[in-house]
């Protein structure tokens, strides 16, 4: 064999090898990404938002059981009494701190001590997703949720100096020892030392048909209270939703929406 | 052969040294792995569904790889459905899926996993299934 033969057969076998890896790859996928949908009962929306209308909200129990809900369907550590080592997706402020900018010298003395029901804006324009350097943090193009994925975080706690909601909590320390064991949810994981969480807004309980935690507890409390209920969640971009309506109706103020990011939980006083 | 004694048991000692380890530790063998598949869930099952996701064969060979596609596909794009080749639907879930059958990690999962020694940090954030003492 001389060189130029062999330069032939050595060119046109990688050539082969590789058109032939490359085709085969491309059916592979199909094959798998034919394999997968989402179910058809989950929930759907263009964009989820929430409105949190604070007058349906008669005591601090009310508020703790929206919370509780929360935190005991994501098995989120409870009862510390270092707040340094708290982990929260839902928690309550005053106006002072939850609407920085807004205070007013005579602000109506019940309004100055409310207790507003917090938790992650899943803003439009998520400045947690654009510094997250491994896309741990990002936003669901189907709906808007800004999700996490505890896969990925490496802890790098970027997101949390992002936030300007104060939406993120940072494990310290390991979280399993601070569940009550006989009250996780089995369905759901828990996170561990090392990475950054916060509200999904149950992500996990819209893909298979079910509404949120709070809202469902939100329920639950007006029930008992005989009121509509004091959270209420739907799709901001579908006019005849249950949150568009009250936004036509009610004067609602979001949180720092001067910051430009867009947050998709609403307050009507 | 100059030096030929030296270089012999130089090779010696040389061989003694690199043998030492199956030497020292050989007697004990450690077990072949037996994962077991007796669960009371699958026990439970008729003999004809006692199938996994996809065939046994494929499970052994590309768990690791399915469960990487199954976290994307649940936790980035939000799906959730996946039809196995014999055109069944499973929930694509560690806990939900996997461990409803397979509730026996330390048996199931733990057992060729420490064999092979590969850690993997599924069980840092899931939650493994109770477990009865035996």
């Amino acid at each position: 064999m001389n060189r130029r033969k062999f330069l032939k057969i050595a060119g046109m076998s990688s050539l082969l090898g590789v058109g032939g890896f490359s085709v085969a790859n491309t059916v592979r996928n199909e094959l798998e990404a034919s394999q997968i949908k989402s179910s058809p009962a989950a929930l759907t929306a263009k964009r989820w938002a929430m409105v949190v209308d604070m007058s349906k909200f008669k005591s601090p129990e009310d508020y703790q059981k929206c919370i509780d809900a929360c935190h005991r369907v994501h098995n989120v550590p409870t009862g510390s009494d270092d707040p340094k080592q708290e982990i929260k997706w839902m928690w309550t402020d005053t106006y002072e701190h939850a609407f920085p900018g807004n205070e007013d010298e005579y602000l109506a003395e019940k309004v100055k001590h409310m207790p507003f029901l917090l938790l992650c804006n899943h803003c439009d324009n998520p400045p947690c997703v654009r510094v997250c350097p491994t896309k741990a943090t990002f936003k669901r193009k189907s709906d808007g949720i800004v999700m996490m994925d505890m896969h990925r975080c490496i802890g790098c706690r970027f997101c949390m100096a992002g936030c300007p909601y104060g939406a993120r909590s940072f494990n310290y320390r390991d979280p399993r020892p601070h569940i009550d064991e006989s009250k996780e949810n089995p369905e759901f994981p828990t996170r561990m030392k090392g990475v950054v969480e916060k509200c999904t807004l149950c992500y996990e309980r819209l893909a298979v048909g079910l509404e949120p935690a709070c809202v469902e507890a939100a329920k639950e409390v007006a029930a008992k209270n005989g009121t509509t209920p004091g959270l209420i969640f739907g799709d901001l971009e579908d006019p005849n939703s249950a949150v568009r309506k009250i936004l036509d109706e009610r004067f609602s103020i979001r949180r720092k929406p001067e910051l430009g990011t867009g947050p998709s939980v609403y307050y009507v006083l | 052969m100059y030096n030929g004694g030296k270089i012999i048991i130089g090779i010696l000692i040389f061989l003694g040294i690199m043998i030492s380890p199956f030497l020292l530790t050989g007697q004990k063998s450690t077990a072949i792995p037996d994962p077991k598949v007796d669960t009371p869930e699958i026990l439970k099952m008729p003999e004809t569904e006692r199938t996994c996701v996809e065939s046994k064969d494929y499970m052994k060979r590309e768990h690791m790889k399915m469960l990487n596609q199954w976290r994307d596909w649940a936790v980035r794009d939000g799906l959730t459905i996946y039809t196995s080749k014999t055109g069944k639907e499973y929930t694509m879930s560690l806990q939900k899926t996997c461990m409803k059958c397979h509730s026996n990690k330390s048996k199931f999962c733990d057992e060729c996993h420490n064999y092979a020694d590969v850690s993997p940090y599924c069980w840092d954030c899931h939650i493994a299934p109770k477990e009865k003492e035996t």
